[in-house]
């Protein structure tokens, strides 16, 4: 295998050849089907991710960006172990911890935290702020003692930017940018190196993004997080990361830091999506328009799984699928179009 | 530019037992012939009610508490209910922001646009499938023939709004109120719908009312602004006017809030502290004071009228600001 990663300092996470495919045939009868006159079995199945590999270095902050339906968030959630991978490895500090039993990937679980988009969904409506914050640390240190318990959630209450008054509270008493204020504390509790954010900040309002985002920063400078942020939002994305991987269909298409990202991008669908992003002030409309739609991840295209819409496509890129190719400046691209200089 | 839309002092209030809420305070703007505006304010700020309140479909326990609209130079919020169905849908229309909540699973959306233009004009079948066809073709769904014969689940989210779109367009309204149209869809696709307003307004010279979140929308898609906060108005002007030279605090401090791309990248965006008040609880006086980093004792004292401000090359806007009041020493 070529290996076109090979960065300096030792990846924090590293992700190899990741495939995740969700059966959604339904149950025994759903999957039969008549064939030649002849009754089958077939199941139908999502091609969700399609042998993803990445590196995140330490205090990196990696986001993924694509369309809805592209497969970002399941990398997010395989990559923690929320869902069990069909193919590929996920290392994490030197080990291999896709195949851990669940009580060996205990230590780990502390150390890798998730934030998610929804916080009026990921509260538990029934419990109050300081249930909910101490759970995770009674679980993950069960010799602590209550005091201990209660001193370490007011101290990450406050660094959130929320109220000792607040956890005796339940999560209807807040607006959604306070929940996502205790998502967050919730997940800075157990005191984690990495943090797997799955759209933070799309259900809230524009000042209120400003307020999650900059204490999103404030936790990555003062207890030197990883993140791995998973957004559509390209505006916030080029802010606050330092390296993008762009997907489409469950595929990557480009890895590269972002100001080269944004001054040059050299996939194709990267350069349709950051046309696409509306500008403030922006006057003249210079949107590059692609061609149809997203085909379905249930019968992916054949080559290269952006070809149908591609302006640049040619009979190569209908046959091979492309591989993700380290450029000369180090950027990674999955296309023939890029590799063969006619891009 | 004879005016297409007059809206005056526009007052809506929800009936609720402990008492009446006022949810529009007061909104007044007007909109020339083919003239495009950004509505554009914070979820609960009132910008939806705005555009159901112009024409007429605020449900109850809402109702319309003062003020009035006119389109045309005809008062269309005295209207009776009969009266104002003929104007809705066929010289105003609307755009909502969920297309799968707008078309009717179960039909086709042939049989949608021809019912929605045998509801306005007496014409047969044929035609009606005829002017459906034309305009599917006028937002460039493509093979509209064969289209017509599909239900909306057939559709992606985009071509969708495209449908409604050509909808909206049936009976070549004059206006077009668009409540988040594209918040449900992804970029590119977002990209493509406002480009396709953009090509319409121009083509039909159709007035837009475009209600989003997104100012970032806005500036590249409309001709002015109107910036809404806990109700009302609070700035208006042009839009590279309240883009680049944002005079009201709460309009610079939505600005500063957006990631600005290039040298700023990394840094601490600038927040505005707290949140927008619910609609019980609005403060006394200007409704931004206890957010406002210019707050002055009179701010908290009584809420500030519309107040003309100038720019450098003659233009004019409106901010609802103590800042500006000319009575009140320099700033």
């Amino acid at each position: 295998m070529n290996a076109p990663f090979s960065d300096k300092t030792k990846p924090l996470l590293s992700v190899r050849d990741l495939s995740k495919i969700f059966d959604i045939s339904g149950g025994f009868l759903d999957q039969l089907t008549l064939k030649n006159g002849r009754l089958r079995r077939e199941k139908t199945t999502v091609k969700a991710l399609n042998r993803v590999s990445f590196d995140i270095a330490p205090g990196e902050t990696f986001s993924v960006v694509g369309e809805s339906g592209c497969g970002k968030s399941t990398l997010g959630r395989t990559v923690i172990g929320l869902y069990p991978p069909d193919g590929g490895e996920v290392h994490y500090g030197g080990e291999r911890i896709d195949t851990l039993s669940s009580r060996r990937m205990l230590p780990f679980r502390r150390r890798m935290q998730m934030v998610f988009q929804d916080p009026y969904a990921s509260l538990n409506p029934r419990k109050r702020v300081a249930a909910i914050l101490e759970e995770p640390l009674r679980f993950h240190h069960p010799d602590m003692t209550a005091d201990e318990v209660g001193d370490r959630v007011k101290e990450v209450m406050e660094q959130v930017g929320g109220d000792v008054q607040w956890l005796t509270r339940l999560p209807h008493e807040f607006s959604g940018g306070q929940r996502q204020r205790i998502s967050i504390a919730r997940a800075l509790v157990v005191d984690p190196e990495f943090i797997v954010a799955d759209e933070p900040i799309s259900a809230l309002d524009v000042s209120i993004q400003a307020q999650i985002l900059n204490l999103m920063m404030d936790a990555r400078e003062q207890r030197g997080l990883t993140y791995m942020f998973i957004a559509h939002d390209l505006s916030v994305v080029e802010h606050i990361s330092t390296r993008v991987a762009v997907m489409y269909l469950g595929s990557l298409c480009e890895v590269a830091d972002v100001d080269r990202l944004f001054a040059d991008p050299r996939h194709p669908y990267t350069r349709a999506l950051l046309s696409a992003i509306p500008r403030l002030g922006k006057k003249k409309s210079d949107h590059v328009r692609l061609k149809g739609e997203v085909p379905t991840p249930i019968n992916l295209p054949t080559g290269c799984v952006f070809h149908g819409r591609c302006l640049y496509a040619d009979e190569r890129c209908v046959r091979e699928i492309p591989e993700l190719l380290k450029q000369d400046d180090g950027v990674l691209a999955a296309c023939h179009g890029v590799e063969e200089g006619r891009l | 530019m004879s005016a297409l839309l007059q809206v005056q002092d526009l007052t809506v209030n929800f009936a609720l037992r402990t008492g009446d809420l006022t949810a529009l305070n007061g909104v007044t703007f007007a909109l020339g012939e083919g003239e495009r505006l950004g509505l554009v304010g914070e979820s609960g700020a009132g910008k939806s009610v705005a555009g159901f309140a112009i024409i007429n479909l605020i449900g109850k326990p809402g109702y319309i508490a003062g003020g009035r609209v006119l389109f045309q130079g005809e008062e269309i919020s005295a209207l009776p209910e009969e009266a104002i169905r003929r104007i809705r849908g066929h010289r105003i229309s609307m755009v909502f922001q969920d297309p799968m909540m707008t078309l009717n699973p179960v039909l086709t959306i042939g049989t949608q646009m021809v019912e929605t233009l045998q509801a306005h004009r007496n014409i047969g079948q044929s035609e009606a499938e005829a002017i459906a066809v034309d305009k599917l073709r006028q937002v460039h769904i493509p093979s509209p023939e064969k289209r017509l014969h599909q239900y909306p689940h057939e559709f992606s989210g985009g071509m969708r709004q495209r449908i409604i779109i050509a909808i909206a367009l049936l009976n070549d309204p004059q206006l077009i109120i668009a409540d988040e149209p594209t918040t449900a869809l992804d970029v590119t696709i977002q990209a493509e719908i406002m480009d396709l307003f953009l090509e319409l307004c121009r083509q039909t010279r159709m007035g837009l009312i475009l209600i989003t979140h997104d100012l970032a929308v806005v500036s590249e898609t409309t001709e002015k602004i109107a910036v809404m906060y806990a109700g009302e108005i609070v700035e208006e002007g042009r839009t590279e006017d309240v883009v680049r030279r944002p005079r009201h605090p709460y309009t610079q401090g939505l600005i500063a809030a957006l990631p600005q791309g290039d040298d700023q990248r990394g840094t601490r965006l600038n927040q505005i502290p707290g949140t927008m008040p619910t609609l019980t609880r609005i403060p006394p006086g200007c409704s931004f004071h206890p957010r406002c980093p210019h707050a002055m004792d009179v701010c908290s004292e009584r809420a500030p009228g519309p107040l003309p401000v100038a720019y450098p090359d003659g233009g004019g806007g409106m901010a609802a600001c103590h800042l500006y009041d000319p009575n009140l020493g320099d700033r």
